[in-house]
Order: C-alpha cells, then structure tokens, then sequence
C-alpha cells in the first residue's frame, strides 16, 4: 500500500468548483476551492504494477503542481479532454525520482525525470503518424494500448503518478539526471522541456519581438528558453507581481510591464496606434510579432490577442480555460499555435526537448525557484500556496513524498 | 484706490489663513513669525471695455492704427490665445471675443474678405467646437466655424513655414497661413508676465522643431524666473524669434489684463484677507467646505470646472509686440507684485485646482509637478521665494488620475519614464525625441483632443530651475505613490512637512507663505 493523492470522478464537486472559481469573488479563493470543494484525497492504496516489459516502478523525490494541476482542481480544465484521461488518477507529472526496477541501460536506483506523455510506445500500440516522426505529444493512441486513457502519467489510472511514494514509468519516458544537478532543478525540467518546445514551435526571424503574457512557472520557463534558443529582441514580459517582473528582468527580459499597463508599453515600444472598443480591454493596430501565452487563463489569452500585429503568431503555452473573443484572430489574420508538452525534435532531426531541457536546467539560474517541498499529508496547504504563489512571491511548489 | 500687495507677519492674533488644496482648500494656522505674501487687492476694471478696444486699436503703439493697416483684397488672420488663458475661464463675454468682434467689424468696414481665425494653441489639446465657441462668442462661430476657425496643427507638414533660423540657430517654423498674411492679429490675455509679447506667435503657432529651441531644460534652467521677461532665457530666444517672424509679417497685438477678481460670488471668500471675512464669508466658507467634501470626486472635479471667474479688465494695449508688452507688463504687476524682504529656508504654496492644460479636464501628477514646481516656484522677481536647498512645501492631493483623452502621454510618461529617472536633462536627452515623435500621439494631437506626445516633457522641464534650486520638495497631503514617483515626499500635516524638512532646513527655519490664488508675485529683495 502507498500514500497518494486521487482525483476521482466527481461531476457535482467538478460543477462546484467551476462554478464557484469563475464568480469574480470566487477566483479569488481558488486556493481554498481547489484544497476543500475539489475531488481529491488523500488515500493508502495498492502501489500499481508495471505492465510489461520495458517498465520501472518510480519512487518520487520531489513531485511539482503544475498549473494544469490547478486547473483541474478548481473546475476550471476543460470537459474537451475528460475522455482522455481515466479515473480515478494520481495526479503529478513534473516529477525527479529513482527507478525501482532493473531497465536496460538504466539500471536500479537511477535518478530520472519523467518525460509524462503516454504516447505509442509505452502503450505497446503500433506507431502512430506522429510517434514516427518524433513528435510524440501529437500521439493519437493515447486512450488504447496496455494502459488505459491518458494522455500523460497523472492522468492515467493504471499508471499512478507523482503525487505518491510510487508510480510506473516506461524506459521510453525517463530520462537520466546528473549527479551534479539537484532534486530542485532536476523537477524543473519538465515544464523547461515544455516551454523549449513552446519556443520551438514558431519561426523566430532574427529581432522579433516578443511578448511573453504570465510570469509564473511557464512564463519564466519560456522565457529561459527564448533568452537561450531564439534570436529574439526585444521580449517583454507582462507579469503581475513585483517578485515575478523583478526575476523577469534578473533572467534577461528586456521589459517587464504589470497587466494593465502591458498594451500602453508595448504600444510605445512598437509605435503602434492603441484602441478602446466600445467594450473590453484595449488593444493594438501594430503590435509585436509573437505572444506566447503562459496563464492559461482566458485573460491572458485575450491580451496576448490584442497585442499581436497583423499577421502574427499567439502560442497557447498555458493550458487553455475559459472563453475569449476570438475576432483579433479573424481581423489580424492572426496564427494561433498551439504548445503541449515536448517532443523529440520531430522529423527535421532537432535535438529532443528533453535533451535541451536537462542542459539547461544545469546551467540556468534557477536557485530558489522551488519552495521546501510539502509532505503529501499537507496537500491542502501546498494546494493553496501554489495558487497563490505569485502573490507569495513564490514559483514552484511540490510535494516531497516521502516526507512525513 | 486698491490697496497694494503685502506681507503679513504671523502673530497671535493671525487668524488660520486659507490654503487651496487641489478641488479643495483649507484653514491652516502657520507658525509664529512666518511671512504671509498678498496680492494687491483686485484693481477696478475698465468701465467700458468696447471703448477701451475701439481706443487700443485706433492709438496702437510703434504702428499705425488698425483700420489704416486693413486693404481690400488683403490677407488677415486673426490669432487667439487659447483655453490655457485666463484661469479660471472668464465669464462670458470673453474679451477675446469683444476685441474679435471689434477687429472683424473693422476689416469689414474696410473690404477684408480674406480673414482666418485660428486658435494659437500650439502643441496644446485641440479646443472642442463649444470651447471655441465660448471664446470667440456665438456670432463669430457661427460665421467662421469650421472652414475660417479652426485650431492650430503643429504637425500640418503642408500647412506649416518655415522662416530660417535666428542668429542662434534656432529653426523657426510657424504656421504658414499666418505667416503668408498681410497682418496677423494677435488677441492676447495675459495673466501672467510669462504670457504675451513676443512668446504669443512664436510659441502659440510653432511646430515642435521650433519649440525645441526654448522648451527645453536648459532654457528653463536659465529662466529666473520665466515670469521675468528680462531675465528669463526662454523669453530672450522668444525676443530672437520676433525679429524673424517680423521680416515676413506685420504682427498687430493686442493684450488684455486682468483684475484678481478669480473666485465668483458663491466662493467670494477665496477673494478676501481671512481677517476680513464677514459673517457671511465665515457661513459660506464652512457651507462651501462641507459640502465639496461630500461630493463625490468627479462631480466636484465638474463643478470646480465649471467655475468661470468675474474678472474685471484693467486694461487693453495695442502695438507690435515689443511696445505693447512692457506697458502688459506693468499692468501685470501692478495687480501682482508684492515686494518682499528676503528669502526663507521654507515656501509654501498652496495649489489649486487648475491649471493652464486642465481646463475641463483632469490636474493629473505631471500637472501638479508643473503647476508647483513651474507656475507657482516662478512667480517671483529678482529672487526665488524661498533660498538655494530650501524647501518647498505644496498643498494638493496629487491624486494618480490622468485624463485618457486630453493626456495619453502623460500615462506613459509617468508610468514609463518617471520610473528610470526624474532628472529633466536625462528624461530630454533620452526619451524627448521617442513621444515627440510618436505617430499615434501625433495622430491623436491632431484628430482627437490630446496634448502632444512632448507635452509632459515640458510641464516636466517647467520645473527644472526649481529641482536644481530646493533641497527637498514636500507634499501635505499628497499620496504617497504619487508623490514617491516623481521624486518627492508626502506628509499628513504642515507639522509633519516641517519635521520632514529639519533635516535640510533646521528646527526653526524662516517661513514664507504665497498666498495665491488670487495670483500674487513676490518682487524678493
């Protein structure tokens, strides 16, 4: 038996937390919505079996709360991805831990990341179009194969994940981590693998500018990652609080400018003309050229859409919530890419993401951007300081498991 | 027979004397000894203003009579001072539009057809067809109104000339229908000494590439004070420029001044010496100052803007521009300046609710800065009010509010430069040229009713001889944010002010008070 926490299918506290968390009050009391009203407990339970060949089981050191995490819990994920995942799941997928089983070229007691997507190859299914091209986060066989739907561990049911003292894992999805790399990096780069994916999904012309919309984890991240992969300039940072503008500009920002001033600075720095509708924010004839959208919330997607220019590029990093107008995309001729996960460099040969990812985190710097972590026992609390993290003056919350 | 201007020693029988504050105003007891700087009382105006126009027009000085410079067929602009003048905004009618209506009847007497008439507000908000209206008066508006009456566009390429440069080098370049007439009217208001004289058409119709050469920091540095025309360097390039513009046209000015008649009967009191306030004044005042501190903000910040004052006219002059001036001046100081002995470690101003750029608007931070450390510091003669590293203390609420129509770089001048630095030299050296040149400032001066994108450069600017003179600059009852970003500090009280101040001035500084408005000028000996 093992602790863990499970998420388990609750339609009336899934409504509930939405319903509450969408109110403008309500938003503000995310943290306790997401430790009290959502479907999540802690539980002693079976540790899950690997099952077959090529799996270990992981024990976690250090496990994060990604922002999708919270999502999930305060109702605000969308019901489009509900039937690719199966419940009940132990949720955690930003996850350092050691391997418990012997792996070939792996051996036992091996330190490892976790690249999350179950994709063809851990599911044993025959190789879908885009597993065979390298782009395995595009996988179409994430609900058959030998484990149930999931598109990631944390969402899969036979799986586990990382907020427990134990999970499996598929040879394919680990990756190993240097000794000389902390607990506290290493559970970094993950989500570093995601925003370096992020950053490789659009064409960045030499002196592109730039705007990355959210200065939290993802935010941050993709901005490590455009400072290191891209040749842009200049990148401006929206961020909301003093903490996240003052590390925004210590990784190498060229501005960081508080939401409700974003449209007016980037409108001085691209001379662009700036326009208020009759209802609803401001925004830009002119503009930057790409808007990387790291909230996930409906908000920070509707900003990043009314500071592009014509012809630009909005990247949805963040897990998309919420409803937002889409007329910016139609009128600007805009291009709305999508980033999910990583990949391992797809057909053109590029280095995995992964790869990049793990060089990065040893050389970044990245102190203190993980808070001592919590004991699983005290989720509700981690729960709640991960949502408020950014007034906290916080970044990357986790859970230690095996702490008491 | 008006009683001149004064200073009052405050002693124990001293009433608490009134300090504006913003849409506001309070009684303070200031401390024992401190220097109290009137006006002269409020001079009598002119009994029959049209007989003192149709007089200033026929006996002009340094040119001939009007009517003998008006000729069939002729070119004639006639050129206005705009909404920055008087304040408060004068009750209708405005004299502007009296000596208008007397310039217009003469040209039509003598077979003008060709007349323009365009608002001298330079890189000022346009003025909204009701302004205009209410400036120039219903007859002439709606004779002229929109095709012959218009503002001026400092960013009309097309519509601009420009005349060389001054000996200097300082590029003049002035709208070009007024420099292609036959005869530019000018119809002045001169409230101050800055205003008037040579500034009306070389400020009033100039571009920024004009503008430049004496809206800048050093001029300002070297304007002691610019209400003193001969020692002030931004009047000198003024004095450079008429020379040129007086090469290619013939300017006629005319300049009216005004009484201290600023507050209307409702709010006499503001108008009076506290220690003459009858039983009336006394009831009005607590009335006035209740009830204003019950109103919500926006419909006190409309009602203060809605005051229009009964000022009396002392006097119109007419002539070119370098002999009409000097009598203005004197005119000027005969209802402003006060003589006053020496200076002190401390001044106090208190700041009211307008200013030359909020006229039915918003006196947002910048405005403040520039209406104390500008305006306010700068009326003086001789010697600044208070001494080298002395302290200015300022009575507002220096709210963070900007008017997003009238004032869209002045956000982005608060919000985006006063943040990296508060130094006049720096911010013009580095970021002048970024909003003066800033297309969508440009287009919003010239379609919508914004001041240009330059604009809080120069309020900023206005207060550079201050900046460089005092040692620290204190706020009673300024927020804190506000205040904290443009360099300055707040307090609660006056108490608190003087404490904040003895560490650069002593336990037991030297105290003097402007008591303005009515607008009073301290001639420091």
């Amino acid at each position: 038996m093992i602790l863990a926490l499970e998420y388990q299918r609750s339609p009336a506290r899934y409504l509930a937390a939405r319903g509450v968390t969408s109110t403008a009050l309500g938003s503000r009391l995310t943290g306790m919505v997401a430790g009290n009203v959502a479907p999540l407990r802690l539980v002693n339970h079976p540790a899950p079996d690997p099952p077959g060949t090529g799996w270990t089981r992981v024990a976690p050191r250090l496990s994060g709360i990604c922002g999708s995490d919270l999502s999930l819990l305060a109702g605000q994920s969308s019901p489009y991805l509900s039937p690719v995942t199966s419940m009940p799941f132990v949720p955690g997928h930003e996850v350092v831990g050691e391997t418990l089983d012997e792996l070939p070229g792996l051996p036992r007691g091996s330190r490892v990341v976790l690249d999350p997507v179950l994709a063809c190859e851990p599911r044993g299914a025959k190789q879908c179009r885009w597993c065979g091209t390298g782009r395995a986060s595009r996988c179409d066989h994430v609900t058959i194969g030998r484990v149930s739907a999931g598109l990631q561990t944390g969402f899969c049911s036979d799986t586990g994940g990382g907020w427990s003292r134990q999970f499996v894992a598929h040879h394919s999805q680990l990756h190993g981590v240097p000794d000389t790399m902390s607990d506290e990096r290493a559970v970094l780069v993950e989500p570093l693998a995601c925003a370096v994916h992020t950053v490789r999904r659009v064409d960045m012309p030499s002196g592109a500018s730039v705007v990355v919309v959210g200065a939290g984890t993802v935010g941050m991240l993709t901005l490590l990652a455009l400072r290191e992969l891209s040749p842009a300039v200049p990148i401006h940072v929206v961020a909301k609080h003093w903490h996240q503008q003052e590390r925004a500009l210590a990784l190498g920002a060229t501005a960081v400018h508080p939401p409700g001033r974003a449209t007016r600075a980037l409108r001085r720095s691209t001379l662009a003309r700036m326009h208020v509708p009759e209802r609803g924010s401001e925004f830009l004839l002119g503009g930057v050229d790409i808007a990387f959208e790291c909230t996930g919330g409906a908000s920070g997607l509707d900003t990043a859409l009314r500071l592009v220019r014509a012809g630009g590029t909005v990247v949805m990093s963040g897990m998309p919530s919420g409803h937002v107008d889409l007329t910016p995309v139609w009128y600007r001729e805009l291009s709305l890419v999508g980033a999910y996960a990583s990949d391992a460099g797809g057909p053109d040969g590029e280095r995995p993401d992964f790869a990049r990812a793990i060089e990065l985190a040893a050389t970044a710097p990245l102190e203190d951007w993980v808070e001592p972590a919590y004991p699983l026992r005290r989720w509700r609390e981690a729960i709640g300081h991960a949502v408020d993290a950014g007034r906290l003056g916080s970044i990357k919350i986790a859970f230690d498991p095996n702490r008491e | 027979m008006s009683r001149p201007g004064f200073v009052l020693e405050v002693d124990e029988r001293t009433p608490p004397l009134l300090v504006h504050q913003g849409e506001g105003f309070r009684l303070e007891r200031l401390p024992l000894g401190s220097k109290v700087v009137y006006p002269p009382d409020s001079l009598p105006g002119v009994r029959n203003v049209d007989a003192a126009i149709e007089y200033a027009l026929l006996n002009p000085m340094g040119i001939e009579p009007l009517p003998e410079l008006l000729k069939p067929g002729m070119r004639l602009t006639i050129v206005f001072d705009d909404i920055s003048l008087p304040l408060p905004p004068m009750q209708t009618p405005d004299v502007r539009q009296r000596v208008i209506e007397h310039v217009l009847e003469l040209a039509a007497a003598k077979g003008v057809d060709d007349v323009e008439l365009i608002a001298g507000n330079s890189l000022h908000r346009r003025m909204t067809p009701a302004e205009l209206k209410r400036i120039v008066g219903e007859r002439v508006f709606r004779s002229f109104f929109p095709d012959h009456l218009r503002n001026h566009d400092a960013e009309d390429s097309a519509n601009l000339l420009d005349l060389g440069t001054t000996d200097q080098g300082e590029v003049v370049e002035l709208n070009r229908r007024a420099m292609e007439s036959d005869l530019v009217v000018y119809v002045n208001i001169t409230l101050t000494a800055m205003s008037g004289g040579p500034k009306s058409v070389s400020v009033g119709l100039a571009s920024y590439r004009s503008l430049r050469h004496h809206h800048n920091v050093q001029t300002l540095r070297h304007s002691r004070s610019f209400n003193d025309p001969p020692n002030s360097a931004m009047h000198h390039s003024y004095e450079r420029m008429k020379d040129l513009i007086g090469g290619h046209v013939t300017v006629f000015q005319i300049e009216a001044t005004l009484n201290n008649d600023t507050f209307p009967a409702s709010t006499g009191f503001l108008n009076k010496r506290e220690w003459e306030w009858n039983l009336a004044d006394q009831g009005r005042y607590l009335a006035v100052k209740r009830a204003n501190e019950l109103l919500p903000t926006k419909s006190r910040r409309r009602l203060w803007q809605a005051t229009a004052a009964p000022y009396g006219v002392t006097a119109v002059n007419a002539g070119t521009p370098s002999d009409v001036h000097p009598q203005t001046i004197a005119n000027v100081h005969r209802q402003q300046l006060t003589e006053v002995q020496g200076q002190s470690d401390v001044a106090i101003f208190g700041l009211p609710y307008i200013c030359p750029y909020n006229v039915n608007s918003i006196m947002n931070p910048i405005l403040v800065m520039s209406l104390g450390l500008g305006y306010f510091f700068n009326l003086y003669r001789n010697r600044p009010l208070v001494r080298p590293g002395g302290t200015a203390i300022f009575y507002h609420p220096v709210p963070g509010d900007f008017h997003p129509v009238h004032h869209p770089s002045y956000i982005d001048f608060f919000d985006e430069v006063l943040t990296q630095s508060t130094d006049p030299a720096v911010l013009e050296t580095k970021y002048e040229q970024q909003f003066a040149t800033d297309p969508w400032y440009i287009q919003l001066y010239r379609k919508s009713y914004a001041y240009h994108g330059v604009h809080p450069f120069y309020m900023w600017y206005w207060g550079a001889h201050a900046l460089e003179h005092l040692g620290e600059v204190i706020f009673v009852g300024g927020n804190r944010r506000t205040t904290a970003r443009m360099g300055f500090k707040a307090a609660s009280t006056l108490a608190d002010a003087l404490e904040i101040a003895s560490h650069t001035v002593g336990t037991s500084p030297t105290i003097s008070y402007l008591h303005a408005p009515p607008l009073v000028m301290a001639d420091v000996r």
